[in-house]
């Protein structure tokens, strides 16, 4: 494996795109009572990259990375987009394009998944080691019986497991082994890009900091790029490269990691980052966000944000804001914000101005409550 | 294996209500139906056979109930069921043993033939949602509701007697003159639990569809079998994932069914003149033979639960979390 | 549950989120529910008025020169039997006999199933223990053979009573009923609304009949319909025996009486005689079973199609089927969506 990883991390973060999600669109449901679960999604990972997809539950970051590996199950439907994933130069192949045979070469070989709970991603009444060989079976037609299980064997002690523990039953090892089990599993043919949909949420505080520090250790090694879904923008921040924030399934803010830490744009994404108390960042008053998400099936008019905001105005409710990169100069490429208040036609308030300012937590004032500002 | 345990001991508190039942039945029976059955008997069979009757059913006895009952449980234990009215001089247990092995035979054969293609067709009907297996559920359903005799009723009438394809009745072709093991005499066997076998399958078979395709679209939805799925396995692999975790719940299932398939196949049985257990029940029933009677409601209660204690090492085998020593 | 499934349920689309007015609405549109409950219905009419709408007393020899089961004719419309009884008579009859033992025992054993299952599930410990004990004793016992041998006793010396063999019925049919909603009332024990009325000093039964029970409805009706079910196959099987007088008219007395005389052995099929009372059972059967998948779907909704129906999917130009691991990708989309 040596000279592959090698390979695979001299090829990291040269800046070359890896998977490209245009305009993505989901549904569930057809016809008249569809309710669509991420609208026109944009996305770019670059190779090595780890790109952090944040939001609250039911904003779709899970339902757009079930749909852009195919995985997401009836009623879903992708009505429109495209999810490239660029395998090589001059090598480029469409998710949504695939039919089944394709997709069982990309899935796995390119792209693998790792879920939520382990306990219900591993099948219960096989043990872990034949979980793991059914994939090198799959995959791998070179490999013999013997060779497939000493791999798998490999594979388990990869992620820090004693290798006679192929033969556990998943009910036999605790919830970090588990996790640990569906990170070998998924790394098992190499793949270049890794989509982790809340992969340490179930798990408790410590466990789940073990497991993150093991995993961005072999994506070090092995050079892999990660697709990292969490409602934890906190987590995002010490892992990413580069994060996109979505809301009622929008994408209302994409940026470099550091940039969005340091000065976020949208009141969404301030708002979250006030809702967590960051693990090694300087101390913020917690504040959070006031309301809860809206019904998709009723969306606010406008920005569909407006009726949380603190910041909103008459604008807000009648037009949708553009998803667009932010203008000016010094601003870092590839920050895009969905918000009328960048919008060139007057100056934002300070803390969603670009200017650093999570540095001075004595000024951080609670976020404005909806209706209490024009 | 704790869970086991706790299964042989539930069986062996069922054997012990089967047999006290059993006991206190006759004796709680308004108006002494026993007693007028012995009477009837009187002119043909010896005082000894009478002062036997009489002690199994505690007439004429200074006995107290308690004695009564342990010496029914003694008579037990020699495997003594008494004296059958029917088939006097026989006793119970003679009859039932050569019985026995027909019914064994047919049922097991039917019920396992039964079990293996109704789970195979619920996988198929769960994975191929909205096929012509779905359209078939309500046929299915109406033969599972219809009682196994009604089923028996038509299969005679249409295989038997409308097309000829199969005997009528009988276990065997009893015109033949040497019933051993000759290869004419094994052929009329089979020739003749063709049909029986058939019923007992249409009867139970929309059981173990329904419980395994529903079973199947639960499991289905499960992450494993997603993951199954996208780690790239064979159609059939995946399909795998997923039915072994959904079989769990059919064969612990097996103990609520098995008593409905083995009473169904009794009365099969009758409708066939099948030489088995059932068809020495409706004579037992019709001629108040009470001794036969009660010894085939204790035989088959020990059949169903050795049949449930069978299904209970599959699981055991099938599912690792019960074999955890806790 | 999966995370797949709980995308799609923190989308408030998903059946599971709404509320549970709005999903008893939508009950009957179930075309399960809709045929199950029709035909349960008509049985039930016919249970009440067929033995004032048969045309002849079904006991009653009505001719004495033929010893020779007739086909059905413009005076017999089901024919007769050997002793030229009416068929659609005895079929009138009996139906009253069936369906009113079935419900006996199928609302007995509910009554029975409600009342052990609940209350073992709600105070839990050693009465829970005795109470599921006993269930799984009566679960395991093969129930027709106790039956015939209490039966065949019984009607040596007492006259058939249906209100005394549905009770007798009902005695081994409750323990499934009590097992489900022992395990149901298990997991509803700890919620919020049971918990606190328990901590405002609610009585036990007040809090199993008001806070419990309720919830439990859907239940309660399959397990009701289950039983009633397995009465109806249990009763005609014990006629059918000749357990129960076979003077006393029942489907399952009619089946006797044709198997006796070998009414699908003869040459001349008898098909008159024996197919009315067996499809009368089947279909009534079918009919309740029918209801209750409906339910069925209506408590896991993960048995019914899953929010694409045949029709929509068509029209949306999606295939019918979606195989797993393979989202529907719409045709036409665009594939290089705006930016």
């Amino acid at each position: 494996m040596t000279a592959a990883g090698q390979a695979m991390t001299a090829g990291a973060r040269t800046g070359e795109k890896l998977l490209e999600v245009r305009g993505l669109r989901v549904d569930y449901g057809t016809g008249p009572g569809a309710v669509r679960a991420v609208a026109d999604a944009d996305l770019t990972l670059h190779r090595g990259e780890v790109l952090g997809l944040a939001g609250e539950s039911g904003s779709g970051k899970s339902t757009l990375a079930y749909a852009v590996t195919r995985l997401l199950r009836p009623p879903g439907v992708i009505t429109g987009g495209s999810v490239r994933l660029h395998l090589a130069p001059g090598s480029t192949r469409d998710m949504l394009a695939a039919g089944s045979t394709e997709l069982r070469g990309l899935r796995w070989n390119h792209l693998a998944v790792v879920l939520q709970s382990a306990m219900h991603a591993l099948n219960p009444v096989m043990p872990v080691g034949a979980q793991l060989t059914d994939v090198l079976h799959a995959h791998r037609h070179d490999l013999d019986r013997a060779a497939r299980r000493s791999r798998a064997g490999a594979l388990l002690e990869l992620v820090g497991i004693p290798a006679d523990r192929l033969r556990s039953y998943p009910h036999e090892l605790s919830g970090g082994m588990r996790q640990r089990v569906m990170i070998a599993m998924a790394l098992a043919c190499r793949p270049k890009l890794l989509i982790a949909d809340e992969p340490t949420t179930a798990l408790d505080v410590v466990t789940q900091r073990e497991i993150l520090e093991e995993l961005m250790a072999l994506r070090d090694r092995l050079g892999f790029s990660v697709l990292f879904i969490t409602h934890d923008l906190s987590l995002l921040i010490e892992i990413a490269d580069s994060i996109a924030v979505m809301y009622a399934g929008r994408l209302v803010e994409t940026s470099a990691a550091a940039e969005l830490y340091r000065a976020p744009r949208h009141p969404y994404t301030l708002g979250l980052l006030r809702s967590f108390p960051s693990l090694h960042g300087p101390r913020l008053a917690m504040t959070g966000i006031p309301g809860s998400p809206p019904d998709l099936r009723q969306l606010p008019s406008g920005c569909v944000f407006h009726p949380r905001c603190g910041y909103a105005f008459g604008r807000c409710a009648a037009e949708r804001p553009p998803f667009a990169d932010l203008a000016g100069a010094g601003r870092t490429a590839g920050h895009a914000v969905a918000c009328w208040l960048q919008d060139a036609a007057g100056p934002p308030p300070p803390e969603l101005a670009g200017e650093p300012q999570v540095g001075e937590p004595q000024t951080s004032e609670p976020l404005p409550v909806p209706g209490t500002t024009a | 294996m704790r869970l086991l345990a706790r299964r042989i001991a539930l069986y062996l508190i069922t054997a012990v209500v089967a047999i006290t039942v059993n006991f206190f039945i006759p004796r709680l029976m308004p108006g002494n139906p026993v007693e007028a059955a012995i009477g009837h008997m009187q002119s043909r069979v010896t005082p000894a056979t009478i002062r036997a009757l009489d002690a199994q059913y505690g007439l004429n006895t200074k006995l107290g109930l308690w004695g009564q009952y342990l010496h029914y449980w003694g008579q037990l234990s020699h495997g003594n069921l008494g004296i059958s009215f029917s088939a006097y001089p026989s006793t119970v247990t003679s009859v039932i043993r050569s019985a026995l092995p027909w019914t064994i035979g047919l049922v097991g054969l039917a019920t396992i033939i039964s079990f293996v293609a109704g789970t195979l067709l619920g996988v198929a009907a769960a994975w191929r949602r909205g096929s012509w297996l779905d359209n078939l559920l309500p046929a299915m359903t109406f033969f599972q509701a219809a009682p196994y005799f009604f089923v028996a009723i038509l299969m005679v009438a249409l295989f038997a007697t409308k097309l000829g394809w199969f005997p009528q009745n009988s276990g065997y072709d009893t015109t033949l003159l040497d019933p051993g093991f000759t290869s004419p005499y094994i052929t009329s066997v089979l020739d003749h639990a063709v049909l029986p076998a058939l019923t007992i399958v249409v009867g139970s078979i929309a059981g173990w569809i329904i419980g395994m395709r529903n079973m199947m679209l639960t499991t289905m939805d499960e992450d494993y079998v997603l993951i199954a799925q996208a780690k790239g396995l064979s159609q059939q692999r995946v399909i795998r994932y997923a039915a072994r975790n959904a079989i769990l719940p059919s064969v612990s299932g097996f103990s609520l069914a098995i008593g409905f398939v083995v009473s169904g196949s009794l009365l099969t049985e009758i409708v066939f003149s099948y030489p088995g257990i059932g068809y020495i029940l409706l004579q037992a029933v019709s001629s108040e033979d009470y001794p036969l009677l009660q010894g085939i409601f204790l035989i088959i209660t020990f059949a169903v639960l050795a049949a449930n204690l069978i299904a209970d090492l599959t699981y055991a085998l099938l599912d690792p979390r019960t074999r955890q020593e806790a | 549950m999966s995370s797949a499934v709980s995308t799609g349920a923190s989308v408030p689309f998903s059946p599971e989120g709404e509320p549970v007015k709005n999903r008893m609405l939508q009950l009957p549109r179930s075309p399960k529910i809709r045929v199950g409950l029709g035909l349960a219905l008509v049985f039930t009419i016919l249970a009440i008025i067929g033995p004032w709408i048969a045309p002849f007393d079904p006991g009653k020899s009505l001719s004495t020169t033929s010893g020779v089961p007739q086909p059905p004719s413009g005076a017999h419309w089901l024919g007769t039997t050997q002793v030229q009884q009416d068929v659609l008579s005895q079929l009138l009859a009996g139906g009253r006999s069936t369906i009113l033992v079935a419900l006996i025992s199928g609302a007995v054993a509910t009554v029975l199933a409600v009342g052990f299952g609940v209350t073992a599930g709600y105070y839990g410990g050693l009465l829970d223990d005795l109470l599921s004990m006993l269930a799984n004793v009566f679960l395991v016992m093969p129930a027709l053979p106790l039956l015939i041998v209490i039966f065949g006793f019984l009607s040596k010396t007492s006259s058939p009573n249906d209100l005394l063999i549905g009770l007798v019925i009902s005695v081994t049919g409750w323990a499934f009923g009590a097992r489900v909603l022992r395990a149901q009332t298990l997991s509803m024990r700890t919620r919020d609304y049971v918990t606190s009325a328990r901590v405002i000093g609610e009585r036990g039964w007040r809090i199993m009949a008001f806070e419990i029970l309720p919830n439990l409805t859907p239940i309660v009706a399959t397990s009701f319909l289950f039983t009633v079910i397995y009465g109806v196959g249990t009763y005609t099987a014990l006629s059918f025996l000749g357990v129960i007088s076979v003077a006393h008219w029942s489907w399952g007395t009619m089946l006797y009486w044709a198997q006796s005389a070998q009414a699908a052995q003869q040459v001349h099929l008898e098909w008159w005689w024996f197919l009315p009372p067996g499809l009368a059972v089947g279909v009534f059967g079918t009919a309740l079973a029918l209801l209750n998948f409906g339910i069925d779907e209506f408590i896991n909704p993960r048995l019914r199609a899953a929010g694409l129906t045949r029709r929509k999917a068509r029209r949306a130009g999606l295939p019918r089927r979606v195989p797993l691991g393979l989202t529907p990708v719409l045709p036409g989309a665009v594939q290089d969506g705006p930016s």
